[in-house]
């Protein structure tokens, strides 16, 4: 191949340079927008229209939401039981995030590829990838089968997904450890759990409870929807009977209010974390 | 490290440990969770699962009318993540330290996200379906505001990230504000945000199954009914579909990420 530069520079039909790189990536960029476009337009031929007036459903809305976010008052229940089925809620996130990270701990050391053999690492992450594949809500419904349906198949719903979640987030800050740690460690001969307890869980654990706390303002979220999706109790369920049963526009107002605040407050507590003790993303 | 430290350090640690059993326990008790009750659930919802939850041949007829609901579900997720991706792509440039036009505005753009990300997806679904119905729409609907405030957050800090000298080398050349911004802002952090939005699909195909079975569409639709009626094989071919999708997904995403950034 040549490397004269009037030959190797790209040009255009017309003989202009061409500015363009012509790089794998910014072809796939290009592919990738492209069906994005093509298939949102499609969704919307692919969509069901069933009952539904455009104008009419405009107006409600904006009616509704002015309702709901301008004149919030509880009717079917007091304002003690409001936060009583919050703290529930917050029961249920609790549990599955520590119950989570219990196991999740243990599954992320065999997980991460510097403490364990590859083919253990390798089945526990195929194994992670599934039961992410599978939604919060199927686990859960399919666990309230045989638990019945309350606090414990949705915590236990949950569970799963909050550890596929923080088996990977602790998998990566372990593999993160320094090797000489480890291999210094290994050189004084500890074992295996010497290593983990005195190289592994000082230098990583402001990143575990960072990522335990980011799991908890998530699985708050989650709570509300499985106490609204398979009647786990708590606000979520409380928001699912005020606007399904009753329909009743205030009280929907109210509970969306706090479930605001919550989730605000989390958020704010769990950025304030990221910011002190994670790397920026990736 | 004296003694001392140490001895702190460790009774720090035994506090910790303390207050966390504490919230556990005094969270089983308001949630009525039993512990042991829910461990021997295990056993008993995993032999279920493999003793009632198999694909026959009767339950795969229905395959046809399965995916034509996931196709629905689909759909819906990627358009929702697609025009949510658009509009936060708007508001991030107006959130973004960077390239904001005014603090006002700056503000506005933050506040949005930060209202639509935080209150729950199905509470939106919720919403919005007294007055939508149950179509696709209001599935769409709760879907595409739950992405805006999760995307205008990331594309906000995907554009504070970006390198600011090409946007000084073309202030330098005089170029106007919506140049700057087409030229060397998005162009700059396309990768990221492409990154996001596979990503949103990804989370909105498994929300959308949650907010199916509340809005009465999709996937979601289907493996409720299937789950009422009590015909767990079905319920079991549904699942299977869903997980094939979500992680064929996974790999393209990954795919495309790996080549973009």
């Amino acid at each position: 191949m040549q490397y004269d530069l009037a030959t190797h520079m790209k040009r255009t039909r017309t003989g202009k340079i061409s500015l363009k790189s012509g790089e794998k990536s910014e072809k796939v960029i290009q592919l990738t927008v492209l069906s994005f476009v093509v298939l949102t337009i499609a969704a919307f031929f692919f969509f069901d229209f069933t009952g539904f007036q455009f104008k009419k459903a405009i107006v409600e809305t904006a009616h509704n939401l002015k309702v709901m976010f301008f004149m919030p008052k509880l009717s079917h229940f007091g304002f003690g039981e409001a936060i009583f089925q919050v703290t529930i809620t917050l029961g249920l996130a609790v549990l599955s995030t520590i119950l989570g990270a219990l196991i999740a701990f243990f599954l992320a050391l065999l997980a991460a590829t510097n403490l364990s053999k590859e083919w253990i690492s390798r089945t526990v992450r195929v194994i992670v990838a599934f039961i992410r594949a599978v939604p919060t809500v199927l686990w859960v419904l399919i666990f309230a089968i045989s638990a019945g349906l309350g606090s414990e198949a949705a915590v236990v719903g949950m569970l799963f997904h909050s550890i596929a979640y923080l088996v990977k987030a602790y998998s990566e800050a372990f593999e993160e450890v320094s090797p000489g740690i480890i291999e210094s460690l290994r050189a004084t001969g500890s074992s295996w759990w010497h290593i983990v307890k005195h190289g592994i869980v000082p230098s990583t654990s402001t990143y575990i409870m960072s990522w335990t706390f980011l799991r908890f303002e998530i699985n708050f979220g989650v709570a509300v929807a499985m106490g609204a999706a398979a009647g786990a109790g708590g606000i979520g369920f409380e928001l699912f009977m005020a606007s399904g049963f009753y329909f009743d526009l205030r009280e929907v107002g109210f509970i969306t209010y706090a479930i605001l605040l919550v989730a605000i407050l989390l958020e704010m507590l769990s950025t304030r974390l990221k910011n002190r003790y994670l790397p920026s993303e990736k | 490290m004296s003694e001392k430290k140490f001895r702190q350090k460790k009774w720090q640690t035994t506090l910790f440990f303390t207050v966390i059993i504490v919230v556990t326990f005094i969270s089983s008790s308001i949630t009525k969770f039993n512990f042991i009750h829910s461990m021997t659930t295990f056993p008993s919802a995993f032999t279920w699962i493999f003793s009632n939850l198999m694909i026959t041949e009767e339950s795969f007829k229905k395959l046809p009318t399965i995916l034509t609901k996931l196709n629905e579900t689909i759909f819906m997720a990627i358009a929702a993540s697609t025009t949510a991706a658009a509009l936060s792509l708007f508001l991030g440039v107006m959130g973004s330290k960077t390239t904001k036009v005014n603090n006002v505005f700056s503000v506005i753009a933050r506040v949005i996200a930060s209202f639509s990300r935080n209150i729950p997806i199905v509470a939106w679904a919720l919403i919005l379906l007294i007055s939508f119905g149950q179509n696709s729409l209001t599935g769409f609907l709760a879907l595409f505001i739950g992405s805006v405030g999760f995307l205008t957050r990331a594309f906000i800090e995907s554009i504070d990230e970006a390198d600011q000298s090409s946007v000084e080398a073309l202030t330098a050349t005089g170029a106007t504000y919506f140049q700057i911004i087409s030229k060397a802002v998005i162009p700059q952090s396309l990768p990221q945000i492409i990154s996001w939005t596979l990503f949103m699909i990804e989370t909105n195909i498994r929300s959308a199954t949650l907010v199916g079975i509340l809005t009465g569409t999709g996937i979601g639709y289907s493996f409720d009914l299937y789950y009422k009626s009590m015909d767990y094989n079905t319920v079991a071919l549904i699942t299977f579909t869903i997980v094939i999708t979500v992680i064929l997904i996974e790999l393209m995403s990954n795919y495309i990420r790996k080549v973009i950034i």
